[in-house]
């Protein structure tokens, strides 16, 4: 066991992609607890299709992926929180409107820049070989900032995700806060997404969040059991795809459904053990 | 000095006017009661009233010392919270949002403060329970107790008694009628007139205009309670 860490952690592409997707896991499940609670889950899966198509724009026009990527996944991010907000769009139709059509322009500049598929492949499903010296810096910088923030605005973050309309009256400013979560989760998302997979980079904000709400039942506890939970499955996920020749995105997202599986049956075994002596009282 | 004071406000709902004419103002320790059928524009001006709600014309004065982020509000449920994970206590916690500026944890004044306020409200032995196990009766006591926290002065609580069933709305007007005696302005909006009207010192009516503003006594005597109540008194 030992020496499959120690001979898999010699190269150093799989050192970064641990680096890397150990730190975007951390922020997607920090802010995945509040997407999911406020009902944004489908942003950060729209954000990725997004991504999607502006990574393959960018590669067909010979440009820095995330020099395009990121300004436009952002933009996009501040698009979707204003369509869900608003009441007369359809704000879910709207979301889907977007990703697919973003989708299908990443597609048609990817047949005509190269005409290969293995691109496209690989930008749906991820590969762990895309993680260059340059990511694993960002991702640093941006876990600071993600937890720098997080920890300092903790307070507002869940007064903001358990009540808007509370949270305005008693004078938070609650755009400026949903503008910060759509910011961060877009670079999240940006910065993880040629690893995991721009299909399956949502998993990592929807996962561990709705996994440690099936257990905990204080905000406290699943901020941080979605956490220590999500670094936990990208390590395992990690590991089984060195193990097996498997995707890593794949392998994750695996760990994840396992992870949920689990934290699901315990707690219908703790909702029978709990039931069980008001019975026989 | 009044603790808010409307004169000639007059508000609008996606630009389509629901309201005007509005003159009314709230005195410290009085009980206002808002009526009026659905659609006659009680929600749109608790929303003015927390400003939360551009005003189209006429001015909203907050006097005594109220500042505008200092109403402890209760909205009305939405049931988005129902299985929302957060323990009472974080809850009533998030009312003191309005005096911790920006440090990121509630200070002792502020923990102190959240402590009194779920012992005042009989919830001291479940801060520690999940709001989403608890009955309807209990989070609205939770939401009430959180308002308390974000207020020393004025409650303003949007159909506090919804979805509750009657042996527990009159537990909640009970504890609304105890803070009142305890000082606290209350202003409640509530098309179910009957049982407020024993607790109530002032009635704001409303039907897009104001019908009637003044004190209980003279409400039940006024027509507009005639047509309202008309029905109820006889039944």
């Amino acid at each position: 066991m030992l020496n499959v860490l120690i001979q898999m952690f010699s190269y150093p592409f799989l050192l970064r992609a641990m680096i890397v997707g150990v730190l975007v896991s951390l922020c997607a499940s920090l802010l995945g607890v509040s997407l999911v609670l406020k009902r944004y889950s489908m942003i950060g899966d729209g954000l990725s299709h997004v991504g999607f198509g502006a990574l393959a724009v960018a590669t067909a026009v010979h440009a820095a992926p995330l020099a395009v990527a990121i300004p436009v996944v952002v933009a996009a991010a501040f698009l979707l929180l204003r369509l869900s907000e608003s009441s007369k769009v359809k704000g879910d139709a709207a979301i889907a409107l977007i990703s697919t059509g973003a989708l299908a322009i990443g597609v048609m500049a990817i047949s005509f820049s190269t005409g290969a598929n293995m691109d496209v492949y690989n930008y749906m499903f991820g590969s762990i070989l895309a993680m260059s010296q340059g990511d694993v810096r960002l991702s640093i910088a941006l876990s600071a900032v993600v937890l720098v923030l997080y920890m300092l605005f903790y307070p507002k973050i869940f007064a903001v995700t358990f009540d808007e309309t509370f949270s305005l009256a008693t004078g938070v400013r609650v755009g400026w806060y949903n503008v910060l979560i759509a910011l961060l989760t877009a670079l999240t998302i940006v910065l993880g997404m040629r690893l995991m997979g721009s299909l399956l980079i949502s998993s990592l904000v929807i996962f561990p969040a709705l996994t440690s709400m099936r257990v905990f039942q204080s905000f406290r506890c699943v901020v941080i059991s979605s956490a220590c939970l999500s670094i936990v499955c990208f390590l395992i996920g990690l590991l089984l795809s060195y193990a097996w020749s498997t995707p890593a995105g794949a392998s994750v997202v695996c760990a994840n459904i396992a992870a949920y599986l689990l934290f699901w049956a315990f707690s219908l075994v703790r909702q029978r053990l709990r039931r069980k002596p008001m019975e026989n009282a | 000095m009044a603790l808010i004071t409307c004169e000639n406000v007059s508000l609008s709902y996606e630009s389509v006017p629901v309201l005007s004419g509005l003159s009314f103002c709230v005195n410290p320790g009085d009980y206002l009661c808002i009526v009026g059928e659905n659609g006659s524009g009680k929600s749109t001006l608790v929303k003015a009233l927390l400003s939360l709600k551009h005003i189209a014309g006429g001015s909203i004065r907050f006097g005594d010392g109220l500042r505008k982020n200092e109403i402890g509000y209760l909205p009305q449920q939405t049931g988005a919270q129902q299985d929302f994970p957060a323990s009472v206590q974080e809850v009533v916690q998030s009312g003191c949002i309005n005096q911790i500026g920006l440090r990121p944890f509630y200070p002792a004044a502020q923990r102190l403060r959240v402590q009194q306020n779920l012992k005042r409200l009989g919830l001291w032995d479940l801060r520690k329970r999940s709001f989403r196990q608890l009955s309807g009766g209990q989070q609205q006591r939770v939401l009430l107790a959180r308002a308390l926290c974000a207020t020393s002065k004025l409650l303003l609580l949007d159909e506090p008694a919804a979805g509750l069933d009657p042996k527990i709305t009159q537990e909640m007007y009970a504890f609304v009628r105890g803070l009142n005696q305890e000082g606290i302005t209350i202003i409640m909006v509530s098309h179910d007139i009957q049982s407020v009207l024993a607790d109530a010192s002032h009635i704001l009516h409303l039907q897009h205009r104001p019908l009637f503003f003044g004190k209980t006594e003279e409400y039940v005597k006024s027509d507009a309670a005639k047509r309202f109540l008309g029905g109820a008194f006889h039944a």
